[in-house]
């Protein structure tokens, strides 16, 4: 199938890019990008079909740096089906899948199922990322070079910390060998145990066990401490403190290879959203506080937080319908992650060429991934068409995700994706009727 | 009658004409108790289900003398013998208590939110009788009962509350309560456990026992837990009682009129030495009386006693 994808506003922040251009794709790559008024002459192209994009952004496919599909091992939550069927649905053409399935991803055969999966479903390509350590148990290191080899593009023990730091550095120092980033979730569990929300004022109204700021950061610190230690590029997942990104910003400014992400819910919703005991804003790192909000704001458009992220975490209601103690932590986001990332825009605290970069040029810098994040000639067509401005109102009843543990369902928003495309395929389209 | 609630989940939201309300209605049902035959009819037919999924003998048992003195049916059911134990979830075993009808669920919970998740799945009343370390509405009110029986007022008391206050759904609901009935009140403590920002309760932290002691017209005492000392929140029980535990010594420098009061049960030796606990300014037996009272108006109120009266 030939497309061109006419008139829109093209923002490639890896190029910087921002102009309005035509966009033509032929054999799942891109042929070409022409400025407007488009030099190619009317005849040569009456075989293409065109994609009316005038008013809309036209960008690089977004890349979700930290979602769980569940699968395999959870598949009542999520699926890699239902879980690429959201990520399309919110402009994501590309996912790496988190390793806490069961069983764990730290063998081939389990990367290779997943890629299998993948594969099958035909719509968001998934990059699988390892375990750290075998079995996510902070105890041996995973078969790191087997794992790079069968697919994986990082490692991380996700949800689990790894507490050993000795194991830590030794990841990263065996890490480099097969050029993989090591992802950290940074969390002291002795200092987190029993918390269940950031611990503060909220916590102490509510007699809910907290998990301080400190737990996040003094993790944060040993980490950028090793990656000085063994020069091996460190991500930092979900970033949601003041003093995690003010860590960050120095180890960055130290020239350290350390990169670092956050997701929506950490610059949209404080520990205000926990009162009520509503299930739905409980997640791990928690919900902090206006301060750390804005800090995470202010990370992001200073450049110290290269990646958002969706880190989304399905889970079945009979998970969150239960005692605030007993639910499960995680939201989903692969739906949401887009337009809450516009609104930062819309209030005027990122460009949109930076809040582009953010789900596109970031993630794949991070990942080092090759002709993703950007729109080049000769690129496989993965590719977003935005409405900015739409309006709408997110509802969780129209999510593809399995899951709907969100807890921005009601919530007024501004901008959309309309058409997903992966490798020229229109794997999502609510832009214009078209069929293959 | 300005009680027009169909749950009482915390003293959080409630006025000081409410609680007033709850107060004058359990001082006038307080007498019931004292009769020879203590029963009115004023609750016939209505099913008061003590739903008590955390262990309790005393709130418990107040609770169903409560009703029983108002002619309510009451049913208990506890952790062990409700089907939480078989791996139903605390949802489902609410609706089917409420697929029974009962006009209102007594609950107890180990976990913090527990009355708040109930109230949104069904339609019964919930009474909260204590929900993990979030609030005790019904101590609460029972303490303010019997501050306001030997103070004659609330308003404009100095209120010391003393002990474990990071882990007490007791201090929760009494800051809350005294604040809103304008009393001034001060929490002293281990600092391991004073939680952060108590100041935004409206309470001041005093950085030593007898600082809170002076001046004081209420002393409340908290329970301190021995489990406590493995989460590392103090050294030992000698040690605490010590320094954080109310002497005889001590109490020299109170008030004259000072009272001294525990939700119970007491750790005698550790929070409280025997002879402050029997001394003359201790009222806690009061406490246990007028929790009756206390919960015997909350029934009333919460199940309309007013209209099935008039319906009689």
């Amino acid at each position: 199938m030939k497309w061109i994808i006419r008139g829109g506003r093209i923002i490639d922040a890896k190029h910087q890019v921002d102009d309005q251009m035509d966009i033509y794709i032929y054999q799942g790559k891109i042929l070409d990008l022409q400025p407007i008024p488009s030099k190619r002459s009317t005849k040569t192209l009456s075989d293409f079909r065109v994609i009316p994009a005038e008013g809309l952004l036209v960008t690089p496919g977004l890349i979700d740096i930290h979602t769980h599909l569940r699968e395999p091992g959870f598949e009542y939550k999520e699926t890699i089906l239902t879980g690429t069927q959201a990520a399309v649905a919110g402009g994501f053409t590309a996912v790496a899948c988190m390793a806490n399935t069961q069983p764990v991803n730290d063998n081939q055969s389990v990367t290779e199922y997943i890629l299998k999966k993948a594969k099958e479903a035909r719509l968001a390509r998934v990059f699988p990322i390892g375990a750290i350590s075998t079995g996510l148990k902070g105890e041996t290191l995973a078969e790191i070079g087997e794992l790079k080899r069968a697919g994986v593009v990082a490692l991380s023990d996700d949800g689990h910390p790894v507490t050993n730091s000795q194991l830590m550095r030794r990841a990263m120092e065996y890490a480099r060998t097969f050029d993989l980033p090591v992802i950290s979730h940074c969390e002291d569990l002795s200092l987190s145990r029993s918390g269940v929300m950031n611990e503060g004022a909220v916590s102490t109204w509510l007699g809910l066990y907290g998990i301080p700021s400190a737990a996040e950061e003094v993790m944060v610190y040993r980490d950028i401490q090793l990656c000085q230690l063994t020069q091996t590029p460190l991500h930092i997942a979900h970033v949601s403190t003041a003093g995690s990104v003010q860590l960050i910003r120095e180890a960055k400014k130290k020239g350290l290879p350390v990169t670092a992400e956050t997701a929506p819910h950490y610059f949209s919703l404080t520990e205000e959203a926990v009162i009520g005991f509503d299930t739905q804003a409980k997640m791990n790192p928690p919900l902090r506080t206006k301060d750390d909000c804005l800090a995470v704001q202010k990370g992001l458009k200073d450049g110290t937080i290269d990646v958002i992220a969706s880190d989304h975490a399905p889970h079945n209601s009979l998970e969150k319908e239960v005692e605030f103690e007993q639910a499960a932590m995680g939201i989903i986001g692969l739906e949401t992650a887009l337009p809450l990332t516009l609104s930062l825009v819309h209030r005027g605290i990122l460009t949109l060429p930076q809040a582009i970069a953010k789900l596109t040029e970031g993630p794949a810098r991070v990942l080092k991934l090759n002709h993703y994040g950007d729109l080049r000639k000769s690129s496989p067509a993965n590719l977003t068409i935005i409405d900015p401005d739409l309006e709408f109102q997110i509802d969780i009843q129209t999510f593809r995700s399995k899951s709907k543990n969100s807890p921005f369902h009601g919530w007024k928003m501004k901008g959309k994706a309309l058409m997903t495309m992966v490798e020229g395929r229109i794997v999502f389209n609510q832009l214009t009727p078209i069929s293959e | 009658m300005n009680f027009n609630r169909h749950h009482l989940l915390g003293m959080k939201g409630l006025t000081k004409e409410e609680i007033e309300t709850i107060l004058t209605t359990a001082e006038s049902l307080k007498e019931i108790s004292f009769r020879d035959i203590k029963k009115v009819p004023t609750l016939r037919g209505k099913t008061v289900v003590n739903f008590f999924h955390e262990p309790s003998t005393r709130t418990r048992t107040s609770f169903e003398i409560a009703a029983k003195r108002l002619s309510a049916d009451t049913v208990s059911l506890s952790a062990g013998t409700s089907s939480l134990v078989k791996g139903e979830t605390l949802v489902d075993t609410a609706k089917n208590l409420e697929a029974m009808n009962p006009d209102i669920i007594v609950m107890r919970h180990s976990m913090a939110g527990a009355p708040h998740l109930l109230s949104r799945m069904v339609k019964p009343s919930i009474l909260n009788a204590g929900d993990g370390m979030h609030e005790h509405p019904t101590q609460a009110l029972l303490d303010l009962l019997t501050i306001r029986e030997k103070k004659g007022t609330i308003e404009g008391l100095k209120v010391s509350i003393i002990g474990d206050i990071a882990h007490s759904r007791v201090a929760r609901s009494n800051i809350i309560g005294l604040k809103t009935m304008r009393a001034q009140v001060t929490v002293a403590g281990p600092p391991t456990m004073i939680p952060p920002f108590i100041e935004t309760m409206g309470v001041e932290v005093a950085s030593n026992l007898q600082e809170a002691i002076v001046g004081a017209d209420v002393i409340m005492m908290l329970r301190v837990q021995l489990e406590r000392q493995k989460q590392m929140l103090f050294p030992s029980l000698r040690e605490y009682s010590r320094f954080f535990g109310l002497t005889v010594d001590l109490l020299k420098k109170a008030k004259r009129d000072v009272i001294i009061m525990h939700p119970g049960p007491i750790n005698r030796g550790v929070e409280m030495q025997s002879e402050v606990a029997d001394g003359p300014y201790s009222v806690i037996l009061d406490q246990v009386t007028n929790g009756v009272a206390v919960r015997m108006a909350l029934l009333y109120l919460l199940l309309g006693g007013n209209k099935s009266e008039m319906d009689n």
